[in-house]
């Protein structure tokens, strides 16, 4: 097994390379490179763009620019930020940890919801609540992240008052109420819309899913084995049936990843939560082009390892999972 | 597989004879009893009209009248007025045709390109298959998203392309980063059937590669392509009307669903009409489809309880 796993990351290299050289091109011949503001400046003599051209290693052959490039990569630099002049890495390291939260708290909280729903659900299969759950799934699969999203600040803010301040009920958007203390209710009280909005179109993919493979696995044999050897119901659907159909959710999960991050785009623009996709709905804007390469590398690495993690993870769930 | 009739199946002795019925309507009577499925129809035949229509309606989407600007829905605007002061009811309209038509688009290309890379793969196996399997992994594992916003983001900066407005160009990239789907199941079935005796029965009487992949095994998978390519239209409508949110897909003035959505985030306080029916439209039409999809595979599955 450790050989196939060694193959998968040799697999990935490549892939991730290809995908480098190309971003690296794209941002090369994108007007605005590295040198697009020296360029518009008028005070700038062209010695002085020629001396920076040097510097900068734009008057190398593109290969040697390249492998410089990624040799910096590897080390941790990913380049300098068109608009702020920063290091790309500091600017998206300020991001991430917001970006983590902001998943991490809509993650488990969709998981809570979407094992027992889609339990449920299968366990009363064409039931009144199967209905009502699949329907709600499907609404939740056709509505646009991004106009639930505004539909919920229209409600949530315009429509809706406190009862107590007569503020509205819930913030806009934002991470802390402006000017006033950074204070933990302060921030949950400004996570509850864009996390509400992520859960709902999770839930909606999730709860069905689950659905389906508890189905399966209520239909096994092992499972009518052990009713049959009379083990309580309770038991034959935890022990048996939902643990077996937890297993493929990993799967799903892993191979979700960039909708996931697409979603937290949406969301982060609407909400003006200040984490990696706004960052990049910022960047794409400006355009930014080493800050929006960073982010689209990373987050493919993320996509890789994630594939490879659900793969060991399969493994050790499942033991009929052999990899050669 | 049209010329396939069941009568003999269905024909019995000593039992009334039934109507000899070509498989394709038989699927269209199994679809039809999908209750859910036959509403969606209509819902999405109302929307493709609307669209299809829309030159009828008294006001042009772009006509603008600044001081009627941000009504309420009247009964002279039915969907009230936008910061300009054109139409919104006419404007949602002529959005739906664009939305629709990228939908459209960029679903058949998106296909024809899965179609036929999965066909290779599968028919051939091999080396072909590892190399295209690859690439399509490798796409499958980008941040798709992003990576549309990047293109289109470049692809904007090509003086020559300013004419066609985003439109082609969200087309191209909807398709170029979703025919991964079409193309893992295209390859499956055709990794399945190309063992089957019909197969062996076409190359023993001299039929080409290209023969038997197009005339004998792909029809076999109509049935799976269908119903992926009416699932891939929604996701291509959510797409667009996404981009096209985010101000990097079909560009004002001209109206797309998501476009109109945009400027009506600036509006949400003074004028929620603005942001409500454009999203109706685009979850209408979404629904619709996946329903009608639901319904498809339903029909399509001769095991179905349906």
């Amino acid at each position: 097994m450790r050989t196939y796993f060694l193959k998968r990351v040799l697999h990935a290299i490549p892939l991730l390379f290809v995908l480098s050289v190309v971003l690296f091109l794209v941002v090369r011949s994108a007007p605005g490179g590295p040198l697009a503001q020296a360029e518009r400046n008028p005070n700038i003599t062209a010695e002085q763009r020629q001396q920076l051209r040097e510097r900068l290693g734009l008057d190398q052959p593109l290969y040697k620019q390249y492998l410089d490039w990624l040799g910096a990569v590897l080390q941790g630099d990913l380049g300098r930020s068109i608009k702020s002049n920063r290091p790309v890495a500091e600017v998206i390291g300020e991001r991430i940890p917001n970006t983590l939260l902001l998943v991490g708290v809509a993650f488990v909280l969709t998981i809570a919801i979407a094992i027992p729903l889609g339990a449920i659900s299968a366990l009363r299969q064409y039931s009144w609540f199967d209905y009502l759950v699949t329907t709600l799934s499907f609404a939740g699969q056709s509505m646009p992240v991004y106009w639930l999203g505004l539909v919920a600040i229209l409600i949530f803010y315009v429509w809706l008052d406190n009862p107590f301040t007569g503020g509205p009920l819930l913030p806009a958007g934002g991470m802390y109420t402006l000017g006033a203390p950074r204070t933990l209710a302060d921030l949950i009280w400004h996570m509850i819309l864009p996390v509400g909005v992520l859960c709902a179109t999770w839930v909606a993919w999730y709860s069905r899913f689950f659905r389906a493979s508890m189905l399966e696995t209520l239909n096994a044999d092992y499972v009518r084995t052990a009713t049959a050897k009379g083990l309580p119901r309770g038991r034959v659907i935890y022990g048996h049936a939902g643990r077996n159909a937890v297993i493929p959710l990993v799967t799903m999960i892993a191979l979700d990843l960039p909708s996931v991050f697409a979603g937290t785009l949406f969301v982060e623009t609407i909400f003006s939560w200040p984490g990696m996709g706004r960052l990049f709905w910022e960047a794409a804007r400006g355009r930014d082009y080493p800050v929006l390469m960073a982010i689209i590398m990373i987050n493919a690495v993320l996509i890789v390892l994630a594939n490879l993690i659900a793969d060991m993870l399969y493994a050790r769930l499942d033991p009929r999972v052999r990899y050669e | 597989m049209s010329e396939l009739t069941v009568s003999q199946a269905l024909t019995r002795p000593g039992r009334r004879t039934m109507e000899a019925a070509p498989l394709r309507v038989l699927i269209w009577r199994r679809f039809l009893r999908h209750r859910l499925a036959v509403v969606a129809m209509a819902v999405l035949g109302l929307v493709i009209a609307s669209a299809v229509f829309a030159p009828l309606s008294r006001y042009t989407p772009t006509q603008q009248n600044p001081t009627n600007a941000l009504q309420p829905p009247s009964p002279q605007h039915w969907f009230g007025t936008d910061d300009l002061g054109r139409d919104v009811f006419t404007r949602t309209l002529y959005g739906g045709r664009i939305s629709l038509a990228v939908g459209l688009s960029a679903t058949l290309l998106s296909l024809l390109i899965g179609v036929v890379v999965g066909m290779v793969a599968g028919y051939f196996g091999g080396v072909v298959d590892n190399v295209l399997m690859r690439i399509t992994d490798g796409f499958l594992t980008l941040p798709t998203l992003f990576v549309l916003i990047l293109i289109a983001t470049l692809l904007r900066e090509i003086p020559a392309l300013g004419l066609v407005s985003g439109v082609i160009i969200v087309i191209l990239v909807i398709a170029v980063l979703s025919w991964m789907w079409p193309a893992r199941i295209v390859r499956g079935e055709f990794l399945r059937l190309k063992q089957r005796d019909f197969v062996t029965a076409a190359e023993s009487i001299g039929a080409g590669h290209g023969r038997i992949m197009a005339r004998h095994i792909l029809p076999n998978t109509v049935s799976l392509i269908i119903v992926q390519g009416t699932l891939m239209v929604a996701y291509a409508i959510i797409t667009e009307s996404g981009l096209s949110y985010l101000g990097f897909g079909v560009q004002p003035p001209t109206p797309s669903w998501g476009n109109l959505l945009a400027t009506a985030q600036t509006y949400a306080l003074r004028a929620p009409w603005l942001m409500i029916f454009p999203g109706l439209m685009i979850f209408l039409t979404s629904m619709a489809i996946n329903y009608i999809g639901d319904g498809l595979r339903d029909a399509f599955d001769p095991y179905s309880a349906r």
